[in-house]
């Protein structure tokens, strides 16, 4: 008999850590958008992406898709840098791949970086990706049980987002059973209704963006330089192509 | 259907403790899931008799321990058990639960030859040591 006694996401775990320590050196926020396929997260990013850079903060976005780049070529319109990322018969985007996908990103040190998982509510929320934060969306047309069908997303989530508002009267949504929902699953999940039709709650999203970002970016300011770096335990064979870009900086 | 992945996860850290103990077949593999855990465990199955085929756990027997979900209950400041993320305490039916366990996924043991280990270690090729548990 052979003694294991390790954690089944532990490779995906240490990767995801490796992420993070390398977008931390790096000043760069990341936030890790996950929802039911089409509830509005590729337009959503598009009319965020506006916003911010006319006021000259720096992007990037990383397009998790199965099949197609037409989400990462609606991110190109508006100017940002984005690489699309295809996950093939895989139903989530993990850490490794968007280690890969950090290398080929175009992106300036203090860059606000918005992952788009793939369009699924169940498997997503067991993969961390190094993320800062976590943002989910339900859109009003999927139903407001949906917390309680799905309960690890939303116990996983930092924000959930309820979006296409503008379609509330036209459905039997009923928003505080859903919130009700939701924190029955996680107390301390932050909500905020939007439409990104018709820009209502914007503001108050690009708020919470800079707030969040700007508590992160205080919060890493006190840590000396090692305290942020992760060291690569053999165990975890082969090193990633992320440790391999550090080891040659 | 992430249990794909999960099951590729485990056949990647099999062969890394093959590669590490010098065992050339996995007759058992013991996983811990917890009940919160959010995987299927019939679609665990069918995942690893996919993954399984043509690595050193081809005949591996997956033997699931299911680890029950607990929580904190800020009603009656106690530890209860739980079956899933939405639900009332069982003890005082308040929905003020915080989950505390019965979220993790892990590999506690694998059952291997242990012939097939001695040998291994004593420097024998796979393809012997094979033959060999096969006729064993
Ligand atoms: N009415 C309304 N429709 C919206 C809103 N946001 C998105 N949509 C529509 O919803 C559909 C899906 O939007 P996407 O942004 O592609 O959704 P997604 O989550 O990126 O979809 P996947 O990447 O395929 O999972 C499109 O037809 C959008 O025009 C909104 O706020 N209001
Ligand atoms: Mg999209
Ligand atoms: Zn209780």
């Amino acid at each position: 008999m052979v003694q294991v006694e390790r954690a089944i996401l532990s490779k995906n775990d240490a990767l995801a850590r490796e992420n993070r320590g390398w977008l931390r050196r790096r000043g760069v926020w990341a936030l890790n958008l996950v929802s039911s396929p089409g509830a509005g997260k590729t337009t959503l990013l598009v009319e965020t992406l506006k916003h911010l850079q006319a006021q000259d903060v720096p992007v990037a976005v990383i397009e998790g898709d199965q099949e197609t780049a037409n989400d990462a070529e609606r991110i190109r319109q508006t100017g940002a840098p984005a690489v699309q990322v295809n996950t093939g018969k895989g139903c989530h985007l993990d850490a490794h791949m968007v280690g890969h996908a950090l290398e080929r990103l175009e992106m300036p040190a203090g860059a606000l970086l918005f992952i788009e998982n793939v369009g699924n509510l169940v498997c997503p929320a067991a993969f961390d990706l190094g993320e800062a934060r976590r943002v989910v969306i339900l859109s009003v047309t999927e139903g407001d049980d949906k917390p309680q069908k799905y309960p690890d997303m939303f116990a996983g989530a930092d924000l959930m987002i309820i979006s296409k508002m503008d379609l509330l009267e036209h459905v039997d949504f009923d928003v505080a059973r859903c919130i009700a929902l939701a924190r029955q699953v996680n107390p301390g999940l932050q909500v905020m209704g939007l439409s990104a039709r018709n820009g209502h709650g914007m503001e108050q999203w690009l708020a919470w963006l800079q707030a969040q970002r700007s508590a992160w970016l205080l919060d890493g300011a006190g840590l000396p330089e090692d305290a942020l770096r992760v060291e690569h335990s053999p165990q975890h064979g082969e090193p990633s192509a992320t440790t391999a870009q550090q080891a040659a900086e | 259907m992430h249990e794909m992945s999960l099951c590729e996860s485990i056949i990647q850290i099999i062969e890394e403790e093959a590669r590490q103990h010098g065992f050339a077949r996995v007759q058992a593999v013991h996983l811990e899931i917890g009940a919160l855990a959010g995987v299927e465990i019939p679609a665990m199955e069918f995942s690893f008799d996919v993954v399984r085929r043509g690595t050193v756990a081809e005949d591996a027997r997956l033997v699931i321990h299911t680890i029950p979900g607990t929580a904190w209950c800020m009603g009656c400041d106690s530890n209860v058990e739980v079956r899933e993320r939405l639900q009332a305490c069982p003890k005082c039916g308040s929905w003020r639960l915080q989950v505390t366990g019965g979220e993790d996924l892990r590999i506690r043991h694998l059952e291997v030859d242990d012939r097939a280990h001695d040998e291994a270690n004593s420097g024998m090729e796979h393809e012997q040591t094979k033959q060999h548990t096969a006729g064993s």
